[in-house]
């Protein structure tokens, strides 16, 4: 297959970026879309240019590094997969592809597709766990817990942290982010003690950042490679409104 | 140097305690004057970071990616075994214990295998707590599954995630502490060398992989939970970024490296489809509590699955080992795939697979009942292929998946330079010649809440209250020649970008020091991987600088790690003389074409010390008793 390639190209933070074009052909249908980078940017090397800087680890889509805009959607064309899981079967031979990152003002550039990301792991610190020493923890048949509540918490659990939420919404929100996590622990008795603290904390943390408010487009359900469910943006709601009842 | 396991006196069961009450305490209100450099925050760094943490000590924490969650062990699926006994099934700390040692072919410490599993139970009651959302049953109790090695149900599991679910417990516990200001996280650094001050371990060098900044952190113990070295194959299972950097170069400064040859070929992963495959995703082994391997009786039978009527189908892990059936221990089973491909009976386009089949799971139990144990599996194995495994069976082959072998630890965990600690799987400890199912998460986690918060609390005590070193000429020296390999590097401008290289290396490593190895294609190796080295540092072609982010600049130094360690396991290998687990000489191997161990002269641990440059490294010997489980030969059938 045969495709040209329309990249961002951005040297650093405070560089302006520009598209860049490449054309590339004898791509396998089977190759995966950052397999087909990885060919790209093996030319480039061999040509002495800047290969293009994009960030993926796992490659099954569970780690949450990879994440790129591809015609203008998160993850790409398909649904409910990362980009390090979309194929080149996806796309027709001959196809023009924009590829860009994540834009968001709380998740500046780093370089070309790279962006920083680390504004979710300060909301995550700011409350977005259970306090349990090691060695403190009772018996863990002690407490049961209904099957039905464990899957609904383990749905939500299952957040990978990759900010398509984030670069999907026309307000670069990342409700549905906090909203995962404020769910999975609100809804396991363990997680119960701290909930008021922790909603009120971790949205506080969300606004500071300068992640944009959320108006209920699900825009980002949409997008999650996940499937999250924004009924979890209702009970983050929920909380919210019980945390400032004392 | 002298090896000194430093195993406990006493019975199994009680060495633990005992070793707890012997090992000296520091005082609780001197513990926030220590600092600990924590690199890794896997399942192993991360708990030990949070333990440590909590106890009041001050830790730094390292890991490459952009962020602590993304370590390797998020991708982990199957499960952790804990010896609950909750199926009421006879497990016990003693089954595992004895399934551990025997699983791993007579080649682990008993010692630690024991602690190893009374620990387990403890990590199951810490994660519940923490909110990890394992599996439960109708009643609301934790629900199990089995995997192979075992004839009971002992394997905790959220969905195909339990990595990621236990990876996020860690994470909060570590986000708690570094809320608190008790750990200063950096992520998007990479340690490049180790800083050992006469004869301990009082730092660390790392890149920001941002800037390219090389910096020093000085602390006063430094603890590895860097992962595994399955990468020096190219293609394996693990993450992109997984390395043996860290571990590699604390080896250069003289910590020994135990059973480098002991590495784990995974039977069932998604076979490879083209020559630009970036990485194998694995198939957890808990598919086989289900699924039915099975390849056409026939040579070259080319009749689609479901064509081939049931006398016509070879399910030969059944057939071979009717007691265990497909639940076999890994390297039994992947080696019985590679024994039918070879015969001319795999299946798929290029012979190199064979059949993981669920119609008579689907049958018996349902869709739905198949849906809900492995869903997220069937749905990756659809992406990835574009093959329902609903309707048709999964294609599967072997793949390099993890490793057993790392750095040599005493019963504290401490590598032999001093202060120097290795948890998870970039130590060698607890899985000797093949790790079970499910007992990796379990081992992390163990390492990291249970048994370094104790144990370097002693090394602490004897050290005594000294300040940090870091104006010690030996950080300076570090730094400088870190500076120096990046530079060369750079410098060298040849023809072949770095992921060429790697993939030569590979497949060095998979065609001679895989699943099948002979003295003659070890010898051929070493020699291979001599010249490959060579050429790779007069012709690898780098892009940029280094004071820049610069992700060729990050895989070239891992891969020239690589093409040493990748020697060391072909000596390793090459000088083992016998077939144990993973480690298959064709040389040694019974009638039926199974390992053969050879106790008299291999019951130990091979740990290597380096000598310098281009000189052959010297074997030191941990001799191994079992006084608790008796040396057998492995049965399965
Ligand atoms: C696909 C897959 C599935 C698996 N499934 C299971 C399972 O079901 N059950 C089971 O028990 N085991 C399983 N395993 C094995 C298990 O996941 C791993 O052995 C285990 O998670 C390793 O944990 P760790 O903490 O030792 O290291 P890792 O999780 O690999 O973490 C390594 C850490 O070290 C950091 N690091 C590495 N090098 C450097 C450096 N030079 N500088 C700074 N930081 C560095 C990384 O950033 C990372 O944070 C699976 C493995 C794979 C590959
Ligand atoms: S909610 Fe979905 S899209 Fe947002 S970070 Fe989590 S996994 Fe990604
Ligand atoms: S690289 Fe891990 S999710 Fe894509």
């Amino acid at each position: 297959m045969k495709f040209t390639l329309k990249i961002w190209r951005q040297a650093g933070p405070q560089d302006l970026g520009k598209l860049e074009t490449h054309s590339i052909d004898g791509i396998s249908p089977h190759m995966s879309f950052l397999e087909m980078l990885d060919v790209l940017n093996e030319r480039l090397i061999r040509e002495g240019k800047e290969p293009v800087a994009f960030e993926s680890d796992c490659r099954e889509g569970i780690c949450g590094a990879c994440g790129l805009f591809i015609n203008g959607r998160a993850h790409g064309p398909e649904e409910g997969i990362t980009t390090c899981q979309l194929h080149m079967r996806s796309f027709k031979d001959g196809d023009v592809i924009y590829i860009e990152p994540w834009r968001a003002k709380a998740f500046p550039v780093i370089k070309d597709l790279i962006v920083d990301r680390s504004a979710f792991d300060r909301i995550m610190r700011s409350g977005g766990y259970i306090s349990v020493n090691t060695g403190s923890a009772p018996e863990a048949n002690s407490t049961p817990v209904p099957k039905e509540v464990a899957e609904e918490a383990f749905d939500a659990a299952t957040c990978i942290g990759c900010g398509a939420c984030v670069a999907t919404c026309k307000n670069a929100s990342a409700m549905l982010f906090v909203a995962a996590k404020v769910s999975h622990l609100a809804l396991l008795p363990q997680g119960k003690v701290e909930r008021k603290q922790r909603v009120a904390r971790m949205l506080q943390t969300m606004d500071t950042e300068g992640f944009g408010a959320c108006t209920n487009t699900g825009a980002c359900e949409a997008e999650c490679p996940k499937k999250i469910s924004i009924s979890h943006i209702a009970r983050l709601n929920r909380e919210h409104i019980l945390s400032s009842l004392t | 140097m002298k090896l000194n396991s430093n195993i406990p006196e006493g019975p199994i069961e009680q060495k633990w305690s005992r070793r707890k009450f012997e090992l000296k305490l520091v005082n609780p209100a001197n513990k926030k004057k220590f600092h600990i450099l924590v690199v890794g925050t896997g399942l192993a760094g991360a708990s030990a970071a949070a333990s440590l943490a909590e106890l009041g000590y001050n830790v730094s924490v390292f890991c490459y990616q952009d962020s602590p969650r993304r370590a390797h062990s998020i991708a982990a699926q199957g499960g952790i075994n804990a010896a609950k006994n909750y199926q009421n099934d006879g497990d016990s700390v003693w089954r595992l214990f004895y399934d551990t040692v025997k699983g791993g072919d007579f080649r682990a410490r008993e010692a630690n295998v024991y602690r190893l599993a009374e620990l387990s139970v403890n990590i199951i009651d810490q994660c519940v707590a923490q909110g990890v959302p394992f599996a439960r049953d109708y009643g609301g109790y934790l629900a199990n599954r089995s995997f192979g090695g075992a004839q009971v149900s002992r394997t905790f599991y959220a969905r195909g995630q339990t990595g990621q679910q236990l990876l996020l417990g860690a994470y909060g516990a570590l986000n708690r502490q570094i809320d608190r200001g008790k750990v200063r996280c950096y992520p998007r650094h990479e340690m490049l060398d180790l800083v050992v001050v006469d004869g301990r371990a009082k730092g660390i060098v790392a890149r920001d992989l941002v800037s390219g900044r090389i910096r020093t952190f000085a602390g006063h113990a430094v603890v590895l939970a860097t992962g595994g070295y399955g990468n020096v194959y190219y293609l394996s299972t693990n993450a992109m970024g997984s390395n043996c950097t860290a571990a590699w170069r604390s080896y250069k400064r003289g910590a020994c490296f135990g059973n480098p040859c002991f590495t784990q070929i995974h039977p069932t992963c998604i076979p490879v489809s083209g020559h630009y495959q970036s990485k194998l995703t694995l198939m957890s082994e808990s598919l086989r509590n289900d699924g039915r391997v099975w390849v056409p009786l026939k040579k070259g039978d080319t009749r689609p699955p479901h064509q081939i009527p049931e006398e016509e189908r070879d399910y030969f892990l059944e057939r071979k080992y009717p007691s265990f059936g497909n639940l076999v221990p890994r390297d039994v089973a992947a080696r019985s795939i590679k024994e039918v491909c070879d015969e001319g009976r795999g299946v798929g386009h290029t012979g190199l697979a064979v059949y993981l089949d669920f119609a008579q799971a689907i049958q018996e139990q349902g869709r739905e009942a198949i849906e809900q144990k492995y869903g997220n599996l069937f749905e990756m194995y659809e992406k990835i292929t574009a093959t329902d495994p609903y309707k048709e069976p999964m294609q599967i082959y072997p793949a390099v998946h993890y490793t057993m072998g790392g750095l040599w630890v005493d019963y504290n965990l401490m590598t032999t330079v001093e202060g120097l600690f290795a948890l998870g799987e970039c130590n060698f400890s607890d899985h000797g010649a093949n790790r079970l199912g499910a007992s990796a998460l379990m081992q992390g986690l163990a390492d990291g809440y249970f048994i370094i918060p104790y144990t370097i609390g002693g090394y602490l005590a004897q050290l005594g209250m000294k300040p940090v070193e870091e104006n010690h000429p030996a950080f300076e020296d570090a730094k400088k020649s870190v500076e120096k390999q990046l530079e060369k590097l750079l410098s060298i401008r040849g023809e072949k970008p770095v992921d060429e290289i790697h993939r030569q290396l590979g497949k060095i490593m998979w065609d001679q020091v895989g699943m099948a190895r002979s003295k003659e294609g070890l010898e051929k190796a070493i020699e291979e991987i001599q010249k490959l080295r060579e050429e790779f540092w007069h012709n690898v072609r780098l892009p940029g600088q280094k004071d820049q982010l610069n992700l060729e600049l990050e895989k070239a130094g891992r891969v020239a790690d690589f093409l040493e360690l990748g020697e060391l396991i072909a000596i390793d290998a090459l000088h083992r003389e016998e077939s144990c687990g993973g480690h298959f000489r064709v040389e040694h191997q019974t009638e039926e074409g199974e390992a053969k161990r050879n106790d008299e002269k291999f019951a130990y641990v091979a740990a290597w010390e380096y000598q310098g440059k281009d000189k052959k490294p010297k074997l030191h010997k941990e001799k191994l008793e079992f006084e608790y489980v008796e040396l057998a030969q492995r049965s399965y059938k």
